[in-house]
């Protein structure tokens, strides 16, 4: 018994300490998977010498999460699956204004025009097809041809993702909410089937639950990776159309932080060649710089910003705005 | 639950139901309650910033009703289904000879280690083309998902909270009423619907309790299965909209709901006086024969056992199988659970030590306000995580900085969360044992302390054992406050497991869920076991 008591007075004991037992350079809140950051994060503690502590989540919780704690925030970075996230926190007048030297050189489709945050690698959204029920010839040149009689049922949407709803928010920039409503609504229309995310999309075209699906391009080569006989493909629309909105991970400095420095050569360091062809190669992404040599699945970045559309990345923040279409077209 | 024992009252009992509650028991029961006001005060501050016309287009629209409608029926369906799965189940193994009851007890529990969306990938892993099914037999059938999808995905891991419930109310029941109705010439089955049924009824409703509450704000295995619930639409505020406010006003919704569940279940109660359990000299029953029934007996664990908790690990080892990751990440699985249990093991105490005093006052003083201390324990397990969250966020930054995002926190939150999983098994230990037992002990000149340690402990025993479990269980898989909560870096196992089936990293992902369910098995069969040695009368 006594051996028990003992065993409580020192789980209760980690109670007392745990709070003290926290002290760190740099805190990063990251909506981006430890799978995928975590080794890049160690290369620039080892360069630097810098301790990094890394608070994983949710890209959209981690952001509620800052505007709770507001200017008493221990994150001294913020690490967004999408530009939506980085519009709101700097919406909410959260971020810091980085040195003009980061962001000066990229183009102009990877950097915010206000200087708040900065790409740190851009994704794609792209259309996956069942190489079973469907062929290249399949895809049309437009997303909007996806109202399409032909497509009835055969493909799903995921209006609860991230990717989609900035997506969506593109659209709205590029054609207006007139069009993005109209479309939506002929989407509802056409039947699609409702995932929770793009996982699950890429999956159900495999398992044949449907023939294609709009998801950003980097969830087929895992499953290839898996299987190279995955029966599922990925294209992209005619040049310069919505469907091929280039979406990015953000990077930016809270303006709460008291590590100023040392966040924003964390900032810096994510764009250096090294770690921009990290993610080309290992999280296969596009990088956001010159210079790196190409993940052959994804193709070369040139011909990406070819076929990519025109975007104002500070505009993909009125996400309230794209709620509500999504509501008025009751696909939420 | 508020039946109160109504069978053998004698005077003692009545003598300490008039006294007032001893100071060292009403302070801590209050001061839990206290805590249980901090996420409703954060819900009512961030709802009164909203903007009425933004409520009405976000909050108060058809849709979000057509939803709540959708929760409701979704909660119909999980109940229906997890009757079916645990009341058999937990008459086999406390009224029949079958073999193995204790082995069977144990695992009965072990889908409660399962977390609910590696349940959902199980289901969604064994149909379609590119499923099990068809990959391995060629067996091609439609992947199940929508509403029963998601109604037998949080069935095959919810039911065990019923099936404990049931079966220590099982355990617990006088034989003898059950031999005199038959001896008055009732059948079997007459004896089974009209004694033990409605005897079971609290037990029942307290395991209901626990399951629909759980249901309402469950959005992982529901938005997998693609069923659209109200979960749906606070997840979508928060996640889409960056926003709390009009948020909150949804929590605040859905914990309306969860009181008309509280309300329908004194209702009931109330009506059904009688069928609470007594506390009289109970008799073991004399054990069913199964005989040649016995085939379908073990048809039928076989087949609840192997559905809730093979398939899920059939699953996971078949992830592991098609793509096996790099053996370093073996290492890190011991790690990983250590660094879970270290916050779950102290949540589990802190639980059952709250829960003690509460169950006791509403057990031994029932009164207005040891009825409210009680119910507000639902408050911070029908909330939706996320909000609890939040609202320990907001409540530490005002007042104590010093511990927000430590490990004393979380302990804290998972605590408020646990409570009311931590009640259930204790304050049906404590209706069990009768008050006149402490009254001896203090006549005889032992203090409280005393007494409570030589003479209620023995018989809580089992009581708190079963809560430890349970609230151990549910820590070991949580996630939304791990996310918000936990010390900056310090990654769970359900952490990991969902960060990386998220990315569709299914192997990478599947040693840690693996350890998850087997760890967490382990140390409830350890706990479980336990019961038997010494807590047998």
């Amino acid at each position: 018994m006594q051996k028990k008591l003992l065993t409580g007075i020192a789980l209760l004991g980690s109670l007392v300490i745990a709070p003290l037992a926290s002290a760190a350079s740099l805190t990063v809140y990251s909506g981006r998977g430890e799978a995928l950051v975590q080794p890049i994060i160690d290369q620039f503690e080892k360069q630097t010498g810098n301790k990094v502590n890394v608070r994983y989540g949710d890209t959209a919780q981690l952001a509620v999460l800052i505007q709770e704690e507001g200017d008493r925030s221990p994150a001294d970075v913020y690490w967004g699956q999408d530009a939506g996230a980085m519009g709101a926190l700097a919406n909410a007048g959260l971020l810091a204004t980085l040195p003009e030297s980061v962001y000066k050189d990229l183009p102009a489709i990877f950097t915010s025009k206000t200087g708040q945050w900065v790409a740190a690698s851009g994704r794609s959204r792209v259309i996956v097809y069942s190489t079973e029920r469907a062929s290249a010839e399949d895809i049309p040149a437009s997303v909007f041809d996806l109202t399409d009689e032909k497509f009835k049922g055969r493909f799903g949407l995921a209006p609860t993702n991230g990717g989609f709803q900035s997506f969506v928010t593109g659209m709205r920039v590029k054609h207006g909410d007139e069009v993005t409503l109209a479309w939506l609504k002929d989407m509802k229309a056409n039947e699609p089937k409702i995932y929770r995310n793009n996982t699950t999309q890429v999956q159900a075209v495999g398992d044949g639950e449907i023939d294609f699906a709009l998801v950003n391009n980097y969830y087929l080569p895992r499953f290839v990776a898996a299987n190279s006989e995955y029966p599922v493909k990925q294209t992209y629309f005619a040049e310069g159309d919505i469907g091929n909105l280039m979406n990015v991970a953000g990077v930016a400095v809270l303006k709460s932080s008291k590590n100023q420095d040392v966040a924003n050569a964390f900032v810096e360091y994510m764009l250096t060649p090294a770690a921009q062809q990290y993610f080309t190669s290992f999280v296969n992404e596009y990088p956001v710089v010159e210079g790196i040599i190409p993940n052959a699945v994804l193709g070369d970045l040139d011909e990406m910003l070819k076929v990519a559309p025109e975007i104002d990345l500070d505009q993909l923040a009125d996400l309230e705005g794209t709620l509500k279409l999504l509501r008025d077209a009751e696909l939420l | 639950m508020s039946s109160r024992v109504v069978k053998s009252v004698d005077v003692s009992e009545l003598l300490v139901s008039v006294k007032r509650p001893p100071l060292y028991i009403l302070i801590p029961a209050l001061l839990v309650a206290l805590c249980m006001l901090i996420p409703l005060v954060y819900l009512f501050l961030r709802a009164g910033q909203a903007q009425p016309d933004q409520l009405l287009e976000l909050v108060f629209r058809p849709r979000n009703f057509q939803l709540l409608l959708n929760t409701l029926s979704l909660t119909g369906g999980v109940l229906l289904i997890c009757t079916f799965l645990s009341l058999p189940l937990a008459w086999l193994v406390t009224r029949t000879d079958i073999a193995a009851k204790r082995l069977l007890t144990i695992l009965a529990v072990v889908p409660l280690a399962v977390p609910g969306y590696v349940m959902a990938y199980a289901l969604l892993g064994v149909g379609g083309n590119m499923g099990v099914l068809n990959q391995l037999f060629g067996i091609r059938v439609n992947n199940i998902s929508g509403y029963w999808g998601a109604v037998w995905a949080l069935s095959l891991y919810t039911f065990p909270y019923i099936f404990l419930n049931v079966r220590a109310a099982l355990l617990g029941l006088d034989s003898s009423l059950e031999e005199s109705a038959q001896s008055l010439g009732y059948s079997k089955s007459m004896v089974f619907l009209k004694i033990i049924l409605p005897h079971l009824l609290p037990a029942l409703l307290a395991g209901y309790m626990v399951v629909g509450l759980y249901v309402l704000g469950d959005f992982g295995a529901v938005a997998l299965m693609r069923y659209e619930a109200f979960s749906y639409a606070i997840f979508t505020q928060y996640s889409g909209a960056f926003d709390r406010i009009y948020a909150a006003w949804l929590s605040i919704m859905l914990l309306a709901l969860a009181a008309s569940f509280l309300v329908v279940e004194a209702l009931i109660l109330k009506r059904k006086r009688l069928a609470s359990v007594g506390s009289g000299v109970t008799r073991p029953a004399r054990l069913f024969e199964l005989g040649k029934a016995s085939p379908i007996a073990w048809l039928y664990i076989v087949g609840v056992l192997g559905t809730s908790i093979g398939l899920p690990v059939a699953m996971l080892s078949y992830w592991l199988l098609i793509a096996p990751p790099d053996i370093s990440i073996f290492w890190q699985v011991p790690w990983t659970f250590l660094r879970s249990a270290t916050a779950a093991a102290p949540a589990a105490i802190l639980a059952a030590a709250l829960a003690l005093p509460i169950c006791y006052l509403s057990v031994r003083y029932p009164s207005r306000l040891t009825s409210m201390i009680e119910r507000s324990t639902y408050i911070g397990y029908a909330l939706p995580p996320l909000t609890l969250a939040l609202a320990m966020v907001f409540f530490s930054l005002q007042t104590a900085y010093f511990f927000y995002q430590t490990l004393g926190l979380l302990i804290v939150t998972w605590t408020l969360a646990t409570l009311a999983l931590a009640m259930g098994p204790i304050r049906s230990a404590i209706m069990q044992t009768r008050a006149n037992t402490e009254e001896a002990a203090y006549a005889l000149g032992y203090s409280p302390a005393a007494t409570f340690y030589h003479v209620m402990f023995p018989r809580l025993r089992r009581g708190i054992l079963a809560a430890l479990a349970l609230v151990f269980l549910f820590c070991m898989k949580e996630l939304p406050i791990t996310f918000l909560l936990a010390p900056t870096g310090y990654s769970t196992l359900a952490v990991t497991v969902f960060s990386r089936t998220s990315e569709g990293m299914m192997a990478e992902a599947a040693p840690f869920a693996a350890a998850i369910v087997i760890f967490s098995s382990l140390s409830v069969g350890m706990v479980l076991n336990r019961e038997k040695i010494k807590g047998s009368r």
